[in-house]
């Protein structure tokens, strides 16, 4: 049984392996969307919490630089997109301009956050991070005097969905006898950016580049006496960070249509962390699964507490919300006791040399 | 003499508060030579190395490494012009397999950026691949291949140090600076590194060594520098120092020197 599934015998199994995943999620949609849409949301909006999870990674899992106001950048990049592409300013640029421009700008407030804490370390480094992540929102929050600029607590509505042409990402149509609804077509959409950014995530982290990441998490004095210029590294662990951030921040405004300040509050921060920490620092298929489980338990829970508990009692005793909260808190707990490190930790790579110099030297 | 040597320091000094770590400290390595570090605990042996490093910095003197003063640098500045070190107490890269740890150690002397990493372009390929093949050449070079995919802190202590040596020469120094690489170690495995500092000096790195084993000191160092309290007390061939009085009063105290001066007479 086992070396059946042994790829290195056969190297053909890894195609199967991709061709039933690539169906799988190609029809995932419309089995969804069968059992209602509100399923097709959910799964738009877990792609969107695998991408910031991503985005964290590179920063607390690579570089080891805990960062508690993550949700900041995401908040930058909804804005950017919401203000340059809504009846706000009256500005329209189409969606593929303004996603890297936010994803630019929230890079840019990544080396921001990160040039003036660049010797901080833990604690300290949390708490900075968690007051830049505050002070991002109360911004967000006030700017609406004297110049409004962000339409203050109302947020900002009405925003342009994604547009190539005359295909409009929102509306339902009907192509080849499927029905292909909005949140449909997001999905397909999100899906060729999550395996983009989980290529470029497993190259970075298999690079000179994501080497230095890890060395300066290890251990920041041998890494500066092999050589390794530790500020540049962190700093552009904190603006690749952020820039996965700022694109999700993009995307989140377009299927959303309306953000507001509300949407980026502290807790989310802590949950994305809660994501990369569940999943396995440092692993980015641990951190995938851990920003996946994060977000479907509780809408599960949401639509199963209720009926469960009409079953066994005969009426709700407990709000979902509340069940949501203890089993989501009785979750990290074992999780702590039982798998410290993660549900996937990050694993040793073995290096597979070519064959030649492996005979060599194994 | 100074216009030949590697390192010429001159007038080193450090304090910490009231501490004089270090006083009007001097040397000159030349190339291709092994030269000690030795004194008593507390004798600012470290300090040295961390000073040299760029890890601290000094209240006063220079550093001429290669030509070009050190002053003002920083350690990974250090590094890139040539000084490569291991810790006292091993600070490799705990997480990381032995291979990946010889591999930051070619950072330094790599190019490759982000986009490389990215779109893995046919450059950042190749590199890739010299990084990986001269990673593993360096593990058998200090012998430690057998534990290449191994994480760092799963190995033995004197493969641990051997490894942090791997690391070091894998950034290309011109000088390599060793904190107690024998510490630990057993006599066997002392043995073993006498043969692969001396490999290292015959291949062309010139080695600053800072030991507390003095068979290893003196039957490998060309010459000798010792500290006391932070002051230069003695240098020169490993023999001569040896036999040096103050010397031997640092190590023992006052009264045996006196006593064995006695003795001799």
């Amino acid at each position: 049984m086992h070396a059946f599934f042994d790829t290195r015998k056969h190297p053909e199994l890894v195609w199967v392996g991709i061709v039933v995943v690539a169906m799988t999620l190609t029809a995932l949609p419309f089995a969804l969307a069968g059992v209602g849409t509100a399923w097709v949301r959910i799964t738009n909006s877990a792609i969107l919490y695998v991408f910031l999870a991503l985005g964290l990674n590179i920063v607390v899992g690579f570089a080891g630089l805990l960062d508690l106001g993550y949700i900041a950048f995401y908040a930058v990049g909804a804005y950017t997109y919401a203000l340059l592409a809504s009846p706000h300013f009256n500005i329209h640029l189409p969606f593929w301009i303004v996603l890297p421009i936010g994803a630019g700008i929230a890079c840019l407030f990544g080396a921001l956050l990160g040039a003036p804490t660049l010797k901080l370390r833990g604690d300290y480094l949390a708490i900075v991070t968690l007051g830049f992540g505050e002070i991002i929102r109360i911004f967000l929050n006030n700017l609406s005097q004297p110049v409004n600029i962000t339409n203050g607590p109302q947020g900002i509505t009405l925003i342009d969905p994604f547009r190539i042409g005359g295909f409009n990402f929102k509306t339902s149509q009907t192509i080849v006898g499927l029905d292909f609804t909005g949140p449909i077509k997001y999905y397909y959409f999100l899906l060729i950016v999550l395996i983009a950014v989980i290529v470029i995530n497993l190259r970075l982290q298999n690079s000179r580049l994501g080497r230095a990441w890890e060395a300066v998490r290890e251990d920041e004095i041998a890494a500066r006496a092999m050589g390794i210029n530790t500020r540049n590294v962190k700093l552009l662990a904190f603006a690749m960070g952020a820039s996965f951030g700022g694109l999700a921040g993009g995307m989140f405004s377009a299927i959303q249509g309306f953000i507001s300040p509300e949407s980026f509050i502290l807790v989310e921060s802590i949950n994305v962390v809660a994501m990369v920490v569940l999943g396995g620092m440092g692993n980015v298929w641990g951190v995938i699964l851990g920003a996946l489980l994060l977000s479907f338990m509780p809408e599960i829970l949401r639509y199963t507490v209720g009926p469960i508990q009409e079953q066994l009692f005969g009426r709700m005793l407990l709000e979902p919300e509340v069940i949501r909260m203890l089993l989501f808190g009785f979750a990290l707990v074992l999780m702590m006791l039982f798998r410290p490190a993660g549900i996937l930790p990050s694993a040793l790579r073995k290096r597979e040399l070519e064959s030649v110099v492996r005979q060599k030297y194994e | 003499m100074s216009d030949a040597a590697l390192l010429a320091a001159e007038g080193i000094t450090k304090r910490f508060g009231g501490v004089q770590a270090l006083a009007d400290v001097g040397f000159a390595i030349r190339p291709g030579e092994i030269y000690g570090l030795i004194g008593p605990n507390g004798a600012g042996k470290t300090t040295l190395f961390n000073v040299l490093t760029g890890i601290y910095p000094h209240d006063g003197g220079t550093f001429i490494f290669d030509g070009a003063p050190l002053s003002g640098l920083k350690p990974n500045q250090v590094a890139e012009r040539g000084i490569a070190r291991t810790f006292q107490n091993i600070r490799l890269f705990a997480n990381l397999s032995a291979v990946e740890n010889v591999m930051v150690g070619r950072h330094v002397r790599t190019h490759a950026t982000v986009f490389g990493a990215i779109f893995r372009n046919a450059r950042t390929r190749a590199e890739e691949k010299g990084i990986e093949r001269r990673s593993y050449e360096l593990l058998e070079y200090v012998g430690v291949h057998k534990r290449a995919n191994d994480l760092a802190k799963h190995l033995a202590y004197g493969d641990q140090r051997r490894l942090e040596i791997a690391r070091a020469l894998a950034t290309e120094p011109k000088l390599l600076a060793l904190d107690e690489p024998a510490a630990g170690m057993n006599a066997t495995e002392t043995t073993t590194l006498k043969q692969l500092l001396q490999n290292i000096r015959r291949d062309g790195t010139t080695i600053l060594l800072i030991e507390h084993d003095m068979k290893l000191v003196m039957s490998v160092c060309d010459r000798v520098l010792v500290l006391d309290y932070g002051k230069k007390i003695a240098e020169g061939p490993a023999a001569d120092v040896q036999k040096n009085p103050k010397v031997i009063e640092a190590y023992l105290g006052g009264d045996v020197a006196e006593h064995l001066k006695g003795a001799a007479a």
